[in-house]
């Protein structure tokens, strides 16, 4: 199910948002398209971004992809444990797999810039097919 | 019709063999040896080395015998399967047969115990022999240069991009891009990066080859060069080449081929007929020098006209009085790409191959290797997805389309080959085609192992149907199955430890 | 056309397929004729006569004109040489060619398709065990194309790691022909290459290292031994780097050197590279040889080439695999760590084999004779009168020889006497025409370097008159 508390891009990232703090991960289908993931690239704490930028990359065995920022803002945290652990993407995208938190620069991005779960779903759909 | 394994008996059969061989830190005992030299016989001198600068025992070197030695790697080279052994069809990988004569030359002595740094006048032989390999890949070329020094594809890749870069930027302007079509190897953009420029990527048409209009539209004044290869990783040749040359030259850019594919039309036509201003050839394909597992290869790379003064240095001349020397003397070379004189040894095997085929051997190559794909293309198609219906030359990609409704994928299908005992055909490549099956027979093969090939692929595709859960849990016969690479690239473990 | 034998007619010892296949065969495809196969290239390219070049050759011909070409070098076949400069002759154990020659590992390919490639991949996993046990460093690679392509490999790498610096320093002893392979390599990629030079006794020259690593550079590169054939400090060198906040790259072109000197990774070098052509692989004119290079553990995702990692099958098997390959051409193409795909995988098995079998023991017993024998011509060379030995740092199993005379000269006259007698110096350093590099191996008798010494001498005593 797509946690409709939070806001999706086309690229398949979401970013759930409480106050200024957005909290980014990949979405399920996401994962499920890319396979068991084996290695992720995350940015530095303090890196300023743009919607759109490139915030890092999640491989899997024999992919590579590319991730980027949902929305702006600055990075203020990342999830160390996908060091160690990166498998928690596949088990648990939403929760434990989450990958960044940013400061939003601009919270009007979130409802200008993207998806709402359901408008997700049927995008995924059409894209599938 | 050649017998073919029975589904049931090979779900049942016992492992050929299990890799119960450890590794040869795992042999190791304590005051075993495998070598003796002879005592020395000089004086020793205790300070012929600073202490500081001695370094203590190799803590977890292997101490074995040659027993022990001989053994090991004899039990290892069984886990193998080889194209001693039987069809390999790797898509472009050209995986043909290795002739014993070739290994048997490069041994010679007089090759083998020569030394690179060694003057001209005292390895005429060598010089010689690079002369006429070079020779004669001009006339298979149909180009007027051809540097020797590089030692793989990849590597001539970059020296020929380097050189197009080079010759650009001596008329002014070096320029941004390359353009590569889809269907590329990766090699191609990650040379042309590393000689750099960007890359632009050309989608294919649904032939899988490059539209005139598609490349006409993407050659700016910014496009330094279109790297294509001929035929494509489809095995389709580009029916146009000859006019993708002519719009790349009215720009001032050129046109390199990847030529990976030269198994196909080696001794048809040659790639300076068709406007080619760069080609790389892999000797390790084409020219039959054995792929050891991955290597050695060499990539030696022919020239235009207009490339010739940015060549590699040194080159192999020879002069009047039928000497050959090195010349360094290249005042636009792109320099040397390695150190010394490329893989000579590899050349010693390809132009023994070379002489062994001859011009009607070549040929030949050409003719059957295209016959195999083709047989093999009448034989499975309906059994398999043909997603480019565009006749092909010496491989032909295959897809699982057919097998998917039955969640049975081409993973599945390659590794199903396995208990039939052929190593498995390129798979997922080229990227345009979603589960490719990339087939390439070469000329070696006979007519009865291209068969059994056959039958094996049809009972599997039979198998998908009736039996897909048999499929999906092959190979049922190897001494592994199914690694866990996930494991092996979250935690990799790259080195024996104690 | 016409000119053009009949495929259906021709045959080749190689081709399996003759005639009667032929028939069958394009008869299922449903052509009347090969050449019906090959429509889609144009008649405007298609040759319309045979190729012009010789053959076809039957063996017994082509071992006439091979052998007797191969009779035209002089090599160490018939004279006793004393060549090395990034290439060495050292004794090859006769197993270790036959075993090479088994088809299994002979005719594999790359060992995509782990099932069936154990054998490839537990052998490139044994051979990454042995340089980072040799090195003294974590992760080696499973080969690169040879040492002067590994450098490059290495500057690209240190480059990725180090953030906005384009400047790398390469001493001027590290192998020239090296640093010409880099030049090429990064001509077009804005790096800038600083050498230094070396003082008295052939070392690096610390004073000029220390002012080239201002702190826009991002890799300093020595070799040790170095062309000189001198050994190097390595700590003085990491402590200069460090400060700038450098890569340190030490090359080896001399493999067997690690089996008696403390290696790179023991000093807090980053990435060791170099050439492993002297663990048993023939001199054969330059190649093929074995790049190998290995690195700290933090550098391992930036490593070019490939990788084979241990892992567990579904049946909980121990089995190996290629990993990492994210990094490489086939997956991240444009944006790959390198752009190498075919590499040295039967090289590195016999140089795999050749350290199994020297094993501990034997790597320092070569070692150690290299070292006593170079040792012993050091000091028979000293007591020459028009002889110098231009260098007094510590060495391993190369020097640097000056006399009064042109060493082409000199050179000339040990030939004469069935002796390669070493390398000129003037083609790749200016000022030193007079100088030579000899290398001495455990494959020299102690008469062989009594006639060098003694050659030598009536060499120099020949160009005075």
């Amino acid at each position: 199910m797509t946690p409709e508390d939070s806001r999706y891009a086309k690229s398949h990232e979401y970013i759930n948002v409480e106050g200024e703090v957005g909290t980014i991960g990949i979405t399920e289908y996401a994962q499920k398209e890319l396979g068991d993931v084996v290695f992720v690239e995350l940015p530095q704490v303090g890196t300023q971004l743009e919607a759109g930028d490139e915030l890092g990359s999640i491989e899997s065995v024999k992919a590579v992809s590319e991730l980027f920022a949902p929305v702006g803002g600055e990075v203020i945290e990342v999830n160390e444990r996908l060091a160690e652990k990166p498998e928690l993407i596949n088990t648990d995208p939403y929760g434990d797999g989450w990958m960044v938190r940013i400061k939003v620069a601009d919270l009007s991005e979130v409802d200008e810039l993207l998806m709402t779960a359901e408008e997700y779903d049927e995008y995924v759909e059409t894209e599938s097919h | 019709m050649t017998t073919i394994l029975e589904s049931d008996a090979a779900t049942t059969a016992v492992p050929q063999s299990t890799n119960r061989e450890g590794l040869i830190f795992e042999h190791s005992k304590r005051g075993r040896r495998g070598y003796q030299l002879p005592d020395l016989d000089v004086p020793e001198d205790a300070e012929a080395l600073p202490a500081s600068l001695r370094r203590g025992e190799i803590v977890d070197e292997v101490e074995v015998s040659e027993v022990d030695v001989i053994r090991h790697f004899t039990r290892l080279s069984k886990l193998n399967v080889s194209i001693d052994a039987g069809l390999y069809p790797l898509g472009s990988c050209t995986m043909k047969h290795n002739p014993r004569l070739n290994e048997e030359l490069a041994r010679t002595p007089g090759f083998a115990l020569s030394h690179p740094l060694q003057p001209d006048h005292q390895v005429q032989g060598n010089l010689a022999l690079i002369w006429h390999i070079e020779q004669t890949l001009k006339e298979i070329f149909g180009l007027p240069r051809v540097t020797m020094q590089p030692v793989a594809g990849a590597h001539g890749e970059l020296t020929g991009i380097l050189m197009v870069h080079k010759a650009l930027a001596k008329s002014g302007n070096a320029r941004k891009y390359i353009l590569i079509p889809d269907s590329a190897h990766g090699t191609n953009p990650a040379s042309a990066a590393f000689a750099g420029y960007q890359i632009k990527e050309l989608k294919s048409n649904n032939r899988g080859t490059v539209d005139i209009d598609t490349l006409a539209a993407a050659v700016t004044e910014d496009v330094a060069a279109l790297m294509i290869t001929v035929p494509n990783t489809l095995g389709v040749f580009e029916t146009d080449i000859k006019r993708f040359a002519e719009i790349l030259h009215d720009k001032g850019a050129y046109l390199y081929c990847d030529g990976a594919n030269l198994n196909s039309f080696v001794g048809i036509a040659r790639p300076g007929d068709m406007g080619i201003d760069v080609i790389h050839s892999n000797l390790h394909k084409t020219f039959s020098t054995p792929h050891g597992g991955g290597g050695p290869g060499a990539g030696p790379v022919g020239v235009s006209e207009r490339l010739v003064p940015f060549l590699p240095t040194p080159t192999v001349e020879k002069r009047e009085d039928g000497t050959f020397y090195l010349d360094h003397g290249h005042p636009d070379s792109i320099g040397r790409v390695r150190a010394f004189n490329g893989n000579f040894n590899v050349l010693v095997r390809a132009l023994t191959y070379m002489r062994s085929m001859g011009p009607d051997g070549l040929r030949r190559i050409a003719q059957i290797a295209v016959l195999n794909a083709n047989y093999i293309r009448a034989r499975l198609r309906g059994s398999y997805h043909l997603p480019y219906d565009a006749p092909s030359l010496h491989e032909v990609v295959f897809s699982d389309k057919l097998q998917t409704p039955k969640d049975v994928h081409t993973l599945d299908i390659a590794k199903r080959l396995m208990d039939y005992g052929f190593h498995p055909p390129t798979i997922y490549f080229p990227l345009i085609v979603a589960g490719a099956l990339m087939i390439e027979p070469t000329e070696s093969e006979p007519k009865e192992e291209l068969d059994a090939f056959c039958d094996a692929m049809i009972a599997i595709a039979r198998e998908c149907e009736e039996r897909p859960e048999l499929v999906r849990s092959a190979p049922h016969t190897t001494p592994v199955r199914r690694l866990d690479e996930a494991r092996a690239a979250r935690q990799p473990v790259l080195r024996w430890k104690r | 056309m016409t000119n053009l034998p009949d495929p259906l007619t021709s045959v080749h010892r190689y081709i399996s397929n003759a005639s009667e296949d032929v028939r069958e065969m394009l008869a299922v495809i449903g052509v009347d004729s090969i050449d019906r196969l090959f429509e889609t290239i144009p008649d405007e390219v298609k040759l319309t006569a045979l190729l012009d070049i010789p053959g076809p050759w039957s063996e017994i011909e082509s071992r006439r004109w091979f052998r007797d070409l191969a009779a035209k070098n002089k090599s160490a076949v018939d004279h006793v040489s004393f060549l090395g400069g990034g290439a060495y002759l050292h004794y090859q154990p006769a197993c270790i060619d036959q075993l090479l020659l088994r088809g299994e590992f002979l005719t594999s390919y790359t060992p995509y398709q782990p099932e069936v490639s154990q054998g490839t991949l537990q052998t490139i996993f044994e051979y990454q065990t042995h340089q980072c046990l040799l090195t003294g460093l974590d992760v080696a690679n499973a080969s690169l194309y040879d040492g002067s392509t590994g450098l490059c490999e290495a500057v690209l790498l240190a480059e990725r790691v180090v953030h906005n610096r384009k400047k790398v320093v390469i001493a001027r002893s590290v192998h020239p022909q090296y640093t010409e392979t880099v030049r090429t390599y990064v001509q077009n990629l804005g790096y800038e290459i600083v050498e230094v030079g070396w003082t008295a006794d052939g070392r690096v020259d610390t004073a000029a290292l220390r002012e080239a690593c201002t702190n826009d550079v991002f890799a300093v590169a020595v070799q040790s031994p170095n062309f000189l054939g001198v050994i190097e400090d390595y700590d003085a060198i990491r402590e200069i780097a460090d400060a700038a906040g450098a890569v340190k790259i030490a090359v080896i072109t001399e493999a067997t050197s690690l089996g008696i000197l403390t290696p790179p990774g023991a000093h807090g070098f980053d990435i060791a590279v170099g050439e492993g052509q002297a663990w048993g692989i023939p001199t054969q004119f330059g190649g093929p040889y074995v790049g190998f290079m290995v690195v700290k553990e933090a550098l391992k995702r930036h490593m070019p080439g490939r990788l084979v990692g241990e892992t567990v099958d579904v049946d909980g098997r121990r089995a190996y695999v290629l990993t990492l390959a994210t990094r490489e051409q086939h997956i991240r193409r444009g944006k790959a760590t390198s752009n190498i795909c075919t590499n040295e995988a039967l090289i590195a098995l016999g140089a795999n084999m050749y350290l199994s079998l020297m094993g501990k023991e034997g790597l320092r017993e070569v070692g150690e004779q290299c070292l006593q024998k170079t040792a012993y011509l050091r000091k028979k060379l000293s007591g020459v009168g028009s002889v110098s030995l231009p260098f007094d740092g510590p060495v391993y199993n190369e020097i640097v020889v000056r006399t009064p005379f042109p060493a082409t000269q000199i050179l000339a006259d040990l030939e004469h006497e069935k002796i390669l007698g070493g390398i000129p110096l003037g083609p790749f350093y200016e000022g030193h025409e007079n100088d030579f590099l000899v290398a001495v191996t455990e494959l020299h008798t102690r008469e062989n370097l009594d006639h060098f010494v003694a050659a030598l001498t009536a060499a120099t005593s020949r160009e005075r008159r």
